[in-house]
């Protein structure tokens, strides 16, 4: 089980939360203008990095509040935690393809 | 099912407090013949229809400053810690968040904090009916908790005065422990409160006979 440290709680275990997906997606600018394409892209095509991975978490039984975790892919170790209005950490030691 | 409670209060037998009935009222029974006395000895019971007002509000806002000293006392500003203030304790939910329990009655205390907090951008929210109050007690009290939550609840990590939001069982439950006996009170919401104090006995039934070494 992985132990996931909210920003707000601290250290709670992996069953106290929900998943959110691939953090850092931004919503389109100008949505009126993309084309089924683009749309299918924003909704439905996310990373799938062997490596380091920001995603989104809630602390559903906790504090409810979202916030990103930077996860490792290959070695399932959680990296790091952060606000969702904290840019993404520069971690020294993290690899990875992106 | 259970009876509809009648009360002797001031308020007693008019409009909607008396239809009102507590989540585990069919438990009472079952709940009290589970108690354990002695060196493992822990007890269950509820208390019913207490009082509890959900606040969210900007911490550094002016209407905070408002509202704490409605309250008489600061609002917690970090997971875990509970303010007391005569009837009212104040549970931080989260970073804008928090549970006020009171003793007092429900809505004067929502109507008072809706004043406090005036127009400002913020809630406050009766929610008395959300949730019950379970009190698990007694020498053995955590090691029935530590069956089911995934909380270290070691004296060095938690102690009385101390509220989290968390699971026992597969329940999500607020968590307070009150005293050093230890005392914990569980606020789960009513429709899993039945199941909770059915786990809660169950979990408490091994207590009754000897240590198993």
């Amino acid at each position: 089980m992985l132990l996931i440290s909210c920003p707000w709680c601290g250290p709670r275990d992996e069953t106290e939360y929900h998943y959110g997906g691939q953090a850092h997606v931004p919503y389109p600018e100008t949505p009126a203008d993309l084309t089924d394409g683009q749309w299918a892209e924003y909704v439905f095509y996310r990373d799938n990095p062997k490596g380091p991975f920001a995603e989104r978490w809630v602390h559903s039984t906790g504090c409810r509040r979202w916030f990103n975790v930077l996860r490792d892919t290959v070695t399932n170790e959680v990296l790091t935690s952060y606000r969702l209005d904290e840019p993404r950490p520069e971690l020294p030691q993290a690899g990875g393809n992106r | 099912m259970a009876e509809p409670t009648i009360h002797t209060g001031a308020a007693a037998g008019v409009g909607p407090a008396a239809l009102r009935r507590s989540p585990v009222a069919h438990l009472e029974k079952r709940m009290r013949a589970a108690g354990v006395t002695g060196a493992r000895g822990v007890t269950l019971s509820e208390w019913p229809f207490l009082a509890m007002v959900d606040l969210r509000v900007d911490p550094a806002s002016e209407a905070a400053r408002r509202i704490e000293k409605t309250l008489g006392a600061p609002l917690p500003r970090r997971c875990g810690h509970t303010t007391a203030s005569g009837p009212h304790t104040v549970v931080w939910l989260g970073p804008d968040e928090w549970l006020v329990l009171s003793q007092a009655d429900a809505p004067t205390v929502a109507a008072e904090l809706d004043e406090a907090l005036g127009g400002d951008p913020g809630s406050v929210v009766d929610v008395s009916a959300n949730r019950t109050m379970l009190d698990l007690s007694g020498p053995a009290a955590r090691q029935v908790l530590e069956k089911g939550c995934p909380l270290d609840l070691h004296p060095r990590a938690f102690g009385p005065g101390r509220a989290v939001a968390t699971t026992v069982g597969p329940v999500a439950v607020l968590l307070w422990q009150v005293d050093d006996a230890p005392t914990y009170r569980l606020f789960p919401r009513s429709s899993f409160a039945d199941y909770l104090a059915r786990w809660l006995i169950d979990a408490m039934s091994e207590y009754r006979g000897p240590e198993v070494p």
